[in-house]
């Protein structure tokens, strides 16, 4: 789980072009949107991408996003249960 | 057409250099465009995240913007700025990207950030959202600069009270060919306004 979650980072700092911000900058449970890392409705969409991309997760519904994209955490968590690749 | 209007600052970007006013503000040799504008925006010391998620026609765009309206206006008195830009081939590098990402259908991942780019007026709006201005604007596609047709197109908002000062830009982004040439507009100045001078501005 540990080493999914700094995947992870790395992942999103590179599909969202996040410059100047490292992996050592995020922690598990800051929040990605709003006051966290300050991202946006097209982030939100290519988070779904990168779910899809790299680890075979379509979301059915992408209503569920606001719940799994909350934090590195939640994120982890579900890619764990649902990832396919 | 005469008018008395001036140019009132410029900026110029190509070929790995950057030049306000005449001056040059940052030239490199040997690199891509993306680290020239990563360099070029901490050489004006641009601080906006979202400059580093645009496109490169936007990136272009912005920074010549940026490099003029940063230290030299008031936005929050002077913010009836009218943009007026135009290019030759809109934004067909974004779109050849976008293309390449859906061409194949067993890889098929278009992505949301690069498809929002696919218009060159997008340049505009990023422009317009970091400067909160709600003006008139607009992005011509021509086949070159067309210095007359600018010189007009402004003159005509200013006369007509539809703007105080217009923000004027060339910006050309293709296969890492690219020339930004962004000038400001308004009555203050010692440039005159006309075709003569920006196409001379164009070329120097």
């Amino acid at each position: 789980m540990e080493a999914l979650k700094q995947e992870l980072k790395a992942k999103i700092i590179e599909a969202l072009n996040l410059e100047d911000i490292s992996i050592e900058d995020i922690n598990d449970n800051d929040p990605l949107f709003g006051e966290g890392l300050g991202l946006d409705s097209i982030d939100a969409l290519e988070l779904i991408v990168l779910l899809d991309k790299v680890y075979g997760i379509r979301l059915a519904d992408p209503k569920q996003g606001k719940a799994i994209f909350e934090s590195v955490e939640t994120m982890a968590k579900y890619i764990e249960e649902h990832r396919t690749k | 057409m005469t008018t008395n209007y001036h140019i009132s600052n410029y900026c110029k970007i190509e070929n790995n250099s950057l030049q306000v006013n005449g001056t040059t503000v940052l030239e490199m040799k040997d690199v891509l465009f993306p680290e020239f504008i990563k360099n070029a925006s901490k050489a004006i010391e641009l601080e906006y995240p979202k400059f580093f998620k645009m496109d490169n026609l936007s990136k272009l765009a912005f920074l010549g913007a940026e490099a003029i309206l940063k230290n030299n206006i008031n936005l929050d008195i002077e913010n009836n700025i009218a943009l007026v830009f135009a290019n030759k081939a809109s934004s067909l590098d974004t779109d050849v990207k976008y293309q390449e990402s859906i061409s194949d259908k067993e890889n098929y991942f278009p992505s949301p950030a690069v498809f929002v780019y696919t218009l060159p007026n997008i340049c505009v709006g990023e422009i317009s959202i970091k400067n909160q201005l709600k003006t008139e604007n607009a992005f011509f596609v021509f086949d070159d600069f067309k210095a007359e047709f600018m010189s007009d197109y402004t003159s005509y908002l200013l006369e007509s009270g539809k703007a105080e000062k217009v923000l004027c830009g060339w910006v050309e982004f293709y296969k890492n060919d690219y020339k930004a040439f962004v000038y400001l507009v308004e009555k203050s100045g010692t440039t005159a306004h006309n075709k003569e001078v920006i196409q001379t501005l164009y070329n120097k």
